[in-house]
């Protein structure tokens, strides 16, 4: 079953959620639970199995599908996507553990684990249809989870959700399909598979197109600036479990999709592209950033924070050394987890009063003091205070960038450090104070349900945080040897010095990560 | 004194007719039942046309075998022309008209399924389409045209609502003038060439290096309107929606899909050589056709509010997809025409079948279409089945992966890729994304909006039978599975569309 588990992995759920079908309702959530924890001990058993020492791909499967056309169901895991297949399951584990009383729960959770068949499938996948296959895929889900569960304004955010994306990804479509053309034209065969797409060194004014058309469907995605504005409107209608598997997984695809396709393919390009994107980069944190602050709903704070984010994951990624994308692939770990705990927040607090307007609140600290703390925690490790996970993440990110440009990554990390004044400023009109309203007063506190899902959430926030090295070490393995294949490949004499060559550098590029450890 | 005709039976190649004459004869014996006993069950003739559909069905495999071992046939002094086109869209027709006919053993009493004449006219446009495509002769495509169309205006009008005679005249004078327009096309060819056959045409015009390039361009304008009619290309698709609306949803299925191939083995057959003439002309209006079709009908069909439209509209714009392969003109082009069209075929017959089976037998008060988008609204809570098919549908239609026409429309656009055309690829790309809106809209009724008050269930189903359920069944399963059958598919039609010379 070992050298099968990315298939289980990703179908189990699948094959579940169609058993789905014929358990009655009310034990539907059992039911739920019990697939998702099977599927998360799944995934622990993966990385059990994981060899850190290996930096190439591991559990590869491969079944013909259409061979004539090149299309392979290949799979495959590194240190790059294994530990965002087990944040899947365990969000998902925890999204359905945590799901407060929703109308047709059969339904939800069926499409949350047909959810969780895309998301495994998007990570597992080496072979760019099979990729695409999945990340259209999972478009459906994500629709119908907003569409019918959602806010007032719901049909608007999926249809906008979903097209976007999908608009997005039919260029990313015909990017793909020309890099099996110049596959076919350099070999004499067609070919879809990204391991084979990385040994085609491309000439640079390719390099350049192909990237924007890839460019395109992955910003779209994750969602970079400008093209964030369908993520306000699918977090504010959505309901707290869409946004959480958003957050926490969704929108990882797209910083996936940069590490998996466009760095590699294109390491001219990508040198090429650097600044601009960097730029866009840093607009998206200090604009999201300013915007959160403006903003009266604490979930479209959260969800501009989390926009903000992705901004510093987006900088290390095209920090194009290691520390950078270790630091980037850490951060979308770490920023999955806080994210995701912080949606679940605002879920907790909506549940008990259906709004999600601070000047509703003030003074909860003093009838929830536990919801205040956890929340505290997690604000905390959101705005990367040392010893939290997301510090370990942006600190490398940054560092990485450092060695692209100094002025660049100062504004970023002030832009990080304002970045702390709206998400204390929404802690202080939520929780300090006096009691204005009395609907507050008579509020519960968090309550088992709920703890049983933020409670390992904040233990990962701080373990992480404090020693994060069974992470990064399988990470950096598989980094160093995508950075180095850029470096061989790269074709122009400013992409050479720009990407490290790792195997001579390898002394002084360890040091750095070393001393994050 | 004239020489006495001396022709040997063995030259004229007999066998090359079997295919057609197999329906013929079908519709034939379905006028000599009704004879000598009339006022039989509408299942006896269903069953007569699928037992004729079966065996025309066998006679094409045994073709394909020979095709497969000998390469192309010719037959009939040399009229009739059995190549891997002629193989693979007579596959099409046959298949598509076994899966449309069971359509007629609907739940409720239907005016025209009760007239066996309906049978027989249905038999006779197959025999028809396929003398259509099964000859480079412009004499035998036209009257291969002529007859099933004739047959088809008909089928159309006994469905016997005020809508379905003005659908039928309307498709009825425009199918004339089309029918004109492609006299005149032939004509124009005939005086420049002396011949009527398409590769005699192409031999001749090439041999004088297209000196009368006016006329040529002349006759290949009045081909294009001909074509433009029975494919649908804009600008003259004004009759399509109409005729849809008016047929009834299984017809307006059976029309996307069958009539519309038949015209494409024709187009790819006469415009193929003309393409590659390097007449740059012909390439450009080709070209405009192509990217002016799907764009139009995509936007059109965003602004419609009864879905039986809007999937007319949808198959406009699949039609000017498909189109691009005649464009395009690389085996793999025309590959992925064959492709696209058995994948469409299986979707949008399903899609239409889901319609047919909610089709109620008057219109109900205040409702002006049979299927308006407000007709759906909540239909995953009152008959969640029907909804989550008639998505499955939907999704496959606006190309999502991994359903059926995802792999269709892959393969097309990769072809506009290989064959040089980067902009028409993404032009091709994101006219998916503008119909994925339409086709959203359906989905948004069925699932996220609160069903009609007054409205339960059964009103979805209306109209179902085990026959009609069966066929649904078969058309989602073929497009949820497509991509096993993918790799078989390609192999096949590649082959046979190489062997062929296209």
């Amino acid at each position: 079953m070992i050298d099968h588990i990315l298939s289980v992995l990703i179908f189990f759920p699948a094959v579940a959620a169609v058993f789905g079908f014929i358990i009655h309702k009310d034990s539907m959530r059992a039911y739920g639970i019990a697939v998702s924890v099977i599927e998360f001990a799944l995934a622990l058993w993966l990385w059990f199995a994981f060899d850190s020492n290996v930096s190439g791909m591991q559990f590869m499967e491969l079944i013909p599908v259409v061979p004539s056309f090149g299309i392979n169901y290949i799979l495959g895991v590194d240190g790059i996507s294994l530990f965002i297949i087990i944040l899947a399951a365990f969000f998902t584990l925890i999204g359905i553990a945590s799901l407060t009383d929703t109308k047709n729960v059969k339904n939800m959770i069926i499409t949350l684990l047909f959810l969780q068949m895309t998301m495994v499938g998007v990570f597992a996948a080496l072979d760019a249809i099979i990729f695409y296959v999945f990340w259209e895929l999972s478009l459906v889900p994500m629709l119908y989870i907003i569409g019918a569960w959602g806010g007032p304004l719901r049909v608007y955010a999926s249809v906008k959700f979903f097209l976007y994306t999908f608009a997005g990804s039919l260029v990313m479509l015909v990017g793909m399909l020309f890099m099996a053309y110049f596959y076919y034209q350099a070999t004499g065969v067609w070919s879809f598979a990204i391991l084979d797409w990385y040994r085609l060194i491309l000439p640079e004014s390719f390099q350049l197109w192909l990237f924007a058309a890839f460019f395109i469907g992955f910003a779209i995605k994750v969602p970079m600036f400008p093209f964030h504005t369908w993520l306000p409107y699918a977090h504010g209608q959505a309901p707290t479990i869409g946004s959480v598997i958003l957050a926490a997984i969704l929108l990882k695809m797209g910083t996936y999709a940069f590490i998996r396709f466009s760095l590699p393919l294109f390491p001219d390009a990508s040198v090429f592209y650097m600044y601009p994107i960097a730029v866009l980069a840093i607009i998206m944190i200090i604009y999201t950033a300013m915007v959160a602050y403006a903003q009266e709903d604490v979930k479209q704070v959260v969800a501009y924070s989390s926009v903000s984010h992705m901004g510093v994951i987006i900088l290390g990624t095209f920090a194009l050394n290691v520390e950078g994308i270790s630091g980037s692939i850490f951060l979308m770990i770490a920023h999955g987890v806080v994210s995701g705990a912080l949606f679940l927040l605002v879920g907790v607090i909506y549940d008990r009063r259906h709004t999600k307007m601070m000047d509703q609140f003030g003074g909860l600290a003093h009838v929830m003091p536990r919801y205040a703390t956890i929340f505290g925690i997690m604000l905390m490790a959101s705005v990367g205070m040392p010893l939290t996970i997301n510090f370990v993440g942006e600190f490398l990110s940054l560092l990485g960038f450092y060695q692209q440009s100094h002025i660049l990554t100062l504004l970023a990390g002030v832009a990080i450090i304002v970045g702390a004044i709206y998400m204390l400023a929404a802690y202080k009109k939520m929780f300090f104070g006096e009691i204005t309203k009395d609907e507050n007063r008579s509020l519960k506190d968090v309550n088992k349900r709920e703890l049983l899902a933020l409670i390992p959430l904040s233990i990962i926030t701080v373990w992480l945080g404090v020693y994060p090295k069974p992470l990064l070490g399988p990470i950096n393995n598989s980094v160093e040897s995508i950075v180095q294949l850029m470096h061989d490949k790269a074709t122009s004499v400013e992409a050479k010095t720009r990407i490290p060559n790792v195997i001579e550098g390898i002394v002084i590029t360890r040091t750095p990560a070393g001393e994050a450890h | 004194m004239l020489a006495p005709v001396n022709v040997s039976l063995e030259s004229l190649n007999l066998m090359t007719l079997a295919p057609m004459l197999i329906p013929i004869v079908g519709a034939l014996l379905i006028l000599v039942i009704d004879l000598f006993k009339s006022n039989l069950d509408k299942t006896l003739y269903v069953g007569v046309s699928l037992l004729f559909l079966f065996m025309d069905f066998f006679a094409l495999y045994d073709a394909s075998t020979i095709f497969a071992q000998d390469g192309t046939m010719l037959g009939v002094f040399n009229v009739m022309l059995i190549d891997g086109l002629a193989l693979l869209s007579q596959f099409i027709i046959v298949i598509a008209s076994m899966l449309f006919i069971p359509l007629a053993l609907t739940h409720k009493r239907f005016h025209e399924f009760s007239y066996p004449e309906f049978f027989a006219l249905f038999l006779f446009m197959i025999g028809g389409f396929q003398f259509m495509v099964a000859s480079d002769n412009l004499i035998l495509i036209f009257v291969g045209l002529e007859t099933a169309s004739l047959a088809l205006y008909t089928m159309i009008a006994m469905h016997n609502r005020d809508k379905s005679f003005e659908a039928a005249v309307k498709y009825f004078t425009m199918g004339a003038l089309a029918a004109g327009f492609f006299s005149f096309g032939s004509m124009i060819f005939y005086a420049l060439t002396g011949s009527i056959e398409i590769n005699q045409i192409a031999a001749v015009l090439a041999g004088n290096g297209y000196a009368d390039i006016g006329y040529v361009l002349v006759g290949v304008v009045f081909m294009l309107a001909s074509f433009g009619f029975k494919l649908s290309i804009v600008p003259f698709h004004t009759w399509a929606p109409d005729v849809y609306e008016g047929s009834s949803a299984a017809m307006a299925g059976y029309m996307s899909i069958v009539p519309k191939i038949a015209a494409f083995i024709v187009a790819m057959r006469l415009f193929e050589f003309l393409i590659h003439s390097g007449v740059v002309w012909l390439e450009v209006v080709l070209y405009a056709f192509v990217v002016i079709t799907m764009t139009a009908a995509n936007l059109w069909a965003l602004v419609q509010t009864d879905v039986k439209r809007m999937l007319a509209y949808s198959s406009i714009s699949h039609a000017g997809f498909v189109m691009a392969a005649i464009l395009i003109g690389t085996t793999q082009a025309n590959s992925a025409l064959f492709l696209y069209w058995i994948l469409f075929s299986f979707t949008n017959l399903g899609s239409f079948s889901m319609l047919w089976i909610s089709r109620q037998k008057h219109l109900p008060d205040g409702q002006s279409s049979d299927h308006s988008y407000d007709k759906f609204a909540g239909m995953i809570k009152t008959s969640p089945m029907a909804a989550v098919v008639m998505a499955l549908f939907m999704l496959s239609l606006a190309g999502l992966p991994p359903f059926a026409l995802f792999w269709g429309k892959l393969y097309m656009i990769s072809s506009a890729v290989t064959g040089g055309y980067t902009v028409l690829a993404l032009v091709m790309a994101l006219n998916s994304a503008i119909a994925g809106y339409y086709y959203l809209k359906l989905i948004v009724y069925m699932f996220m909006k609160e069903p009609v008050v007054g409205v339960n269930g059964e009103v979805y189903v209306a109209n179902a039978t085990n026959a009609l359920k069966t066929i649904i069944g078969i058309a989602a399963v073929g497009t949820v599975f497509a991509v096993i059958a993918v790799n078989p598919l390609l192999e096949f039609i590649t082959a046979f569309v190489y062997n062929s010379g296209y």
